[in-house]
Parts: C-alpha cells; structure tokens; sequence
C-alpha cells in the first residue's frame, strides 16, 4: 500500500509526465538563497550528544534503525558496542556522524554512505564502504575484498591488509592501505587515489581509465593499460597531508613510492553515451 | 598540471582539440586533471564551514571536484543530478584554477543542499525510510 502511495505522489509531482527532450536548461536554484551545510533532509544532530547501542542481542536491520533513530534524536556521536561481525552495519548514513564500531564488520559494512566519520577497532568483510560518497571510514585491522568497490568520494583508510580487487570500479575518493593489498587492486578504475603503504598483488590497475595509485611496495605485476608514471612534488606533499591525517607514513618516504596510472590506449569515448542534462543556477 | 597554458582554453573555443574529439562532436571531460591538488590557502569562509561541520580534516570528496568548461561555458558537475550545473553569469572568474575550483565546490554544495535541489523531489517520491 506505500508503495501505491508513494507511486501516486510521484505522479502529483510531475515525474511521470515532465517533458525531458529538448530542454537544456532550468532554472532550480539561485546561489545566494542557499547557505545549508547538510541535505534538506537531514537530521539535525550534535557531535556532543553521544549514545551507545549493544548490537550482541540484535540483528543487523534493528542496529541500523536504531542508528537512525538516534540521528532523528539529535545524537551526533554513536558507539556501537558487540557488532559481532554482523553484515551490512551501518549503511546508507546520509548525513553528518560520528559513529564507532567497537569490534568487528561482516560484508558490506558502512556502503552507501554520504558524510559520516566511521571508526571500526576490528576487522571488516568483503566491500566495506562499497559506493561511499563522502565521509571517512577508518578500520584498525585488516579488510577483506573489494575494499571499497565502486566508491565515489571520500577516505577510506585500513590500517592492516586487505584482500583482492580492491578498489575495483573506483569512482573517486581515497582509499588508503596500510599494508598490503590483493590481486586486480584498481580494476577499472575511473577517477580519484589509491595510496598502498605495502605490497601489491597481481594485476594491478588493470584496465584503469583514469585515477591515480601509489605503491610503497613491491608490486607483483601490473595489469593491462596500467603503466608507472613520474612522482611529482604535489604526488608527495598531498600523500604525506592525507597519511598524516590518518596517523600513517610511507615506510620508505612518499617520493619512493611507485605511482601508477592508466595508459589510455583502452579510452574509447564515443557520441553514444547519453546527452547530459543541463542546468544553470 | 591543467590550465597553465591558457585557463581560458575551454571558453575561447569548442574545446574539440584532438581529432577523436572533432570526429564525435564533442569533448571528452576525463582530460581534465582530476587530481589537481587542492590549494588549502584559498579555501572559502563556507567551504571552511562546510568542513568544519561535516567533522573532517580536509575537503574530502570535494577535493575530485574542479571547475570544468560545458560548451565554452563554466560549470561544475553534480553527481546526484548526473549533469553539469553551469556557473551563474555574474559570477565573474577568477585568473586561477585553484580558486576556481574552490568557487565550483562551494556552489556545488549551495546547490546539493537547496531545498529546490531535483533530490529533494525524487527522495520526497521514492524514499522508502
């Protein structure tokens, strides 16, 4: 029955029957009306106000509602205690948070996220942080695969090793690896950093577009389009700010570190790809 | 780095420079130089804010955003809408990339933030919690 609701309230709101073709521009917005720091819809909370949630006796979906209604009550600090491993914690948090896991992640730990400050003091599953878009999500120990696939913005930092593909269709953002990191690390990457203070596995960047990955390791072969490219002083003065920030250093200086980009012999770009609506503000 | 050159380059022109480009009719975005660094110096009083609010160190996600150029004219792109929202007229731009950058961070996230934002709509019709 929501759904029917839902569906008939799109309808009231022109979706269903907007003429999108010919249109390139429309006015939504002028630039000094505006001066919010967070979406329209999202609760107001204080980093102050603090809360703790024992998740020992709950299961996954009561401790991501319990997360959310706690935000709706203004708590802007959250410490969830026993996490027990539990998949899919403390996703799709579209606002500002300060939210601390206090043991460790299943799969699918923290993905979707637009804006929190994650801490995690154990371990997490298979693509943590997966599609995040901003924010930081910091793990103590180590990551499983697909660390951050597909994210889009943001830092996502693991202190200890994680597995294979990680970073795979990376859209932007920073991931940061403390040690060591699997085969296929970048595969498909689009946009934004990989920093990886130890080794590298096989295949790396292979079938990079675009991006950046920085090595501090050995790096056990490099993967099709993904060449090595020339340290700059701005390569090293932004991996030395961010690693700062994380209370990490490269283990043999940041300007001995390998960095690797894509070649651009796979670019492909054709007039296919949909006309992108535009807007003026 | 990008823009050393002429910052103007994408404004003055059609921005179809190599011969892939002129055989598709259009430019290909991804030349930009996505990691440009930012230059923390030139931050605005409401990207300080923003920052500030958010709990973070640095300017995060913003930093993969830049001041692009759609059809000689600046814009920034909105990943929620998946469009290039153009730079108002009466902004005049400045001599620089670095603060160009910074003017197309902050209107970026003046926009995403509006109640008018196209999200606002589509979250109000299709949120599910």
């Amino acid at each position: 029955m929501a759904e029917l609701e839902q569906d008939h309230e799109s309808y009231e709101l022109g979706m269903h029957t907007e003429q999108l073709s010919g249109r390139t521009q429309q006015v939504f917005f002028s630039a000094e009306e505006s001066d919010h720091l967070v979406y329209p819809w999202a609760p107001q909370v204080d980093f102050e106000k603090t809360a703790e949630i024992d998740a020992n006796s709950l299961d996954q979906r009561a401790v991501n509602q319990e997360i959310s209604r706690l935000m709706n009550e203004g708590v802007g600090t959250i410490t969830v205690r026993n996490p027990g491993a539990k998949h899919s914690l403390g996703v799709g948090i579209l606002s500002r948070l300060n939210l601390h896991f206090d043991g460790s992640l299943g799969y699918f730990g923290c993905g979707l996220l637009d804006g929190p400050n994650v801490t995690v003091s154990g371990r997490v599953g298979w693509s943590c942080a997966e599609n995040m878009m901003a924010g930081t999500v910091v793990i103590e120990k180590n990551g499983g695969s697909t660390f951050g696939a597909a994210i889009r913005g943001g830092d996502l930092v693991c202190k200890g090793d994680v597995g294979s593909r990680t970073g795979i269709d990376q859209k932007g953002g920073t991931i940061i690896v403390g040690g060591r990191t699997g085969a296929f690390s970048g595969f498909m990457m689009q946009r934004g950093r990989m920093v990886v203070l130890g080794d590298a596995g096989k295949n790396l960047g292979d079938s990079m577009y675009d991006g950046t990955i920085y090595v501090g390791g050995e790096i056990a072969d490099l993967g099709v389009d993904a060449v090595e490219a020339e340290m700059t002083d701005l390569d090293c003065h932004w991996i030395e700010r961010k690693l700062s920030q994380y209370g990490l250093e490269a283990p043999k200086g940041a300007k001995n570190m390998k960095k690797i980009v894509s070649g651009k012999q796979l670019w492909n770009y054709d007039n296919l790809e949909p006309a992108e609506k535009k807007l003026v503000l | 780095m990008a823009y050393e050159k002429d910052i103007d380059h994408f404004i003055k022109g059609d921005g179809l420079d190599s011969e892939r480009e002129q055989t598709i009719g259009q430019h290909i975005g991804y030349r930009y130089d996505v990691n440009l660094v930012p230059d923390y110096e030139r931050l605005t009083p409401f990207l300080k804010r923003y920052i500030e609010t958010m709990g973070w160190r640095d300017l995060n996600w913003l930093e993969d955003v830049h001041m692009g150029y759609e059809e000689s004219r600046p814009a920034v792109f909105d990943r929620n809408i998946n469009g290039w929202v153009t730079i108002p007229p009466e902004i005049s731009l400045p001599d620089n990339q670095q603060d160009r950058d910074m003017i197309a961070r902050e209107l970026l996230i003046k926009f995403q933030m509006s109640p008018g934002h196209p999200m606002v709509d589509l979250r109000k019709a299709y949120a599910k919690f």
